[in-house]
């Protein structure tokens, strides 16, 4: 059981019909449990396409994807899987706490159960106090920790994030960094996090996987052996510097063939 | 409450404003004989306070004043308003939920809801109540037939807007849904409707309005004498004589629509719950 991985990518390919833009070509991944695990590249690569392939919200157009050990669409059925976009997307017409509630009034339960589950969420991302308030009377940050709870709310083994700080400055987003880990590793669930930050995917990760565009591949893999937990001072750890770099090269080697406009996107994506 | 109050203010001020630009134009315009667009006189323009006036009077003999007739007709016609708009609000909302889910419905029904629109209500009115009152059990008799004329005109903003307010949803949320293996059924419920209110109130803004005057309007050719319709029918034919009747009457059916309105906008507010800068 435990050596069955949580994710696995066969052979992935998404060509999208308009345009025959290929997004995604032969993708081959594993994802072990309790894994956290950074899709990083410049736009247009793919990335955003395989998180949502994973989730079963785009269907490859060949090759399988595994969740749980099951199809992707079976695991959508059973919840096996939280998702965060770069934007919260909270609903305005509910309270905080209403919106940490949606998964779980569709997974039938109870009143008491969801309020009782609700509270402990507002903890876990320090908003406790904040559940009445509506959407709009957060700031940005406070809106993602609220759409964090709304994901891990039901439990799901696998958490799916599609650049979930990418809107944020970079106070808030070195903060929540720091938030989010500490979650992922009391609750011990699996991340699948798309970013196009180095530092960020090197500061948060087991495994960085470097994703190069047109058609959208696997550049190489990263594995990121700092110690957890990883603090503040690990951003001015040497090592951490040499895997942004050997991050970065791997991102830079795979622009050379690159048209200038790709490489400027490129570049904008080593930021 | 301040704040209420000095909107009441500003209101009142206008409205006095008003009266004062309607006598001063009357004043100038007679006194120095101009005839463009019209002649003024107290035919085609009387005097504010000859219309305050007529309300207390009876307008025939033997008559409870006119205020205390046009009080009941107006309860009269709010019956066929409330009823239309009730009608035309489910039936419209109703179109907007089917057509959502359907590209084809969408592309063969839209037009004809949009043709619907563009037959004079007048033309279409005689042909509801010869076709409509027959079939109406013995209460709704009469009335039934112009509540559904007031409902075709309310149902057109509903169904169109409730179409929009559906179709308009942040995509990422519809994503969201998916993720947690929604139904068709839970996203309507729990996404689509909610974030449509918006849209909805707005269509439901012009529908108070539209079913008043579907219900006024409703009432000529169905013979209703009970109603605002009726009065204004009747105080037509005696425009030359007694203007001021059908002025005063035109005052109490502008007040029916603005209550209307007014409810309408009261339910937004305790109903829609949107960031400040997302109010309608």
């Amino acid at each position: 059981m435990s050596d069955q991985p949580v994710v696995r990518i066969e052979k992935v390919t998404k060509v999208f019909p308009r345009g025959n833009v290929t997004a995604l070509q032969d993708i081959e991944l594993d994802i072990a449990p309790g894994e956290f695990v950074s899709l990083i590249g410049p736009s247009g690569c793919g990335k955003s396409t395989l998180l949502r392939v994973i989730g079963d919200l785009i269907e490859p157009t060949e090759g399988a994807v595994t969740v749980n050990g099951k199809t992707a669409r079976a695991a959508r059925s059973d919840h096996d899987y939280g998702i965060v976009f770069q934007d919260a997307v909270l609903f305005d017409w509910r309270t905080v706490s209403k919106n940490i509630a949606v998964p779980l009034e569709l997974l039938g339960w109870s009143r008491d159960r969801r309020a009782k589950r609700v509270d402990e969420m507002l903890e876990l991302v320090e908003l406790s106090g904040f559940g009445d308030h509506h959407p709009w009377q957060l700031s940005g940050g406070m809106q993602q920790r609220v759409s964090i709870a709304r994901a891990l709310a039901f439990e799901p083994a696998l958490l799916l994030m599609d650049e979930p700080f990418g809107a944020l400055d970079e106070m808030t987003r070195e903060r929540l960094n720091l938030e989010l880990l500490s979650i992922w590793q009391q609750l011990g669930s699996t991340v699948v996090f798309v970013t196009h930050s180095i530092s960020e995917a090197v500061f948060l990760s087991t495994r960085v996987v470097v994703m190069s565009p047109r058609p959208g591949r696997i550049a190489g893999v990263v594995p990121v052996d700092l110690a957890y937990p990883r603090t503040v001072e690990t951003r001015e750890d040497p090592r951490f510097f040499e895997l942004v770099t050997q991050v970065r090269e791997l991102l830079r080697k795979r622009g050379e063939h690159l048209l200038p406009e790709e490489e400027a996107s490129l570049l904008e994506a080593a930021e | 409450m301040r704040r209420g109050a000095r909107r009441a203010a500003a209101v009142a001020l206008l409205l006095l404003g008003l009266v004062a630009f309607y006598e001063l134009y009357r004043w100038v315009w007679s006194s120095a004989g101009w005839t463009w667009p019209f002649a003024v006189t107290d035919v085609s323009m009387p005097h504010v306070w000859t219309i305050l006036k007529a309300f207390g009077e009876p307008a025939q003999v033997n008559q409870p004043p006119l205020a205390q007739i046009l009080f009941h007709k107006s309860l009269f016609t709010m019956k066929e308003a409330i009823a239309g708009f009730v009608l035309g609000g489910l039936v419209g909302f109703g179109l907007g939920v089917v057509l959502v889910h359907s590209t084809l419905l969408r592309r063969g029904v839209v037009p004809y809801i949009v043709a619907s629109q563009t037959i004079p209500i007048l033309a279409i009115a005689p042909m509801v109540v010869v076709w409509v009152n027959p079939k109406l059990p013995g209460p709704l008799q009469g009335w039934g037939a112009v509540a559904v004329i007031a409902a075709y005109l309310t149902f057109f903003p509903v169904a169109i807007n409730t179409l929009r307010g559906l179709q308009a949803v942040d995509p990422r949320a519809l994503e969201l849904m998916r993720s947690y293996a929604g139904s068709r059924w839970t996203i309507l419920w729990k996404l689509r409707v909610p974030s449509s209110l918006p849209y909805v109130f707005a269509a439901l803004k012009l529908a108070a309005t539209a079913c008043v005057v579907g219900a006024i309007i409703g009432e000529l050719p169905s013979g209703l004498q009970s109603g605002l319709g009726g009065a204004i029918l009747n105080f037509n034919q005696y425009y030359s004589i007694e203007p001021q009747e059908l002025w005063a009457t035109n005052i109490v059916a502008a007040l029916v629509g603005i209550l209307f309105f007014v409810v309408v906008v009261l339910a937004e507010k305790l109903v829609v719950r949107r960031a400040p800068e997302n109010r309608g």
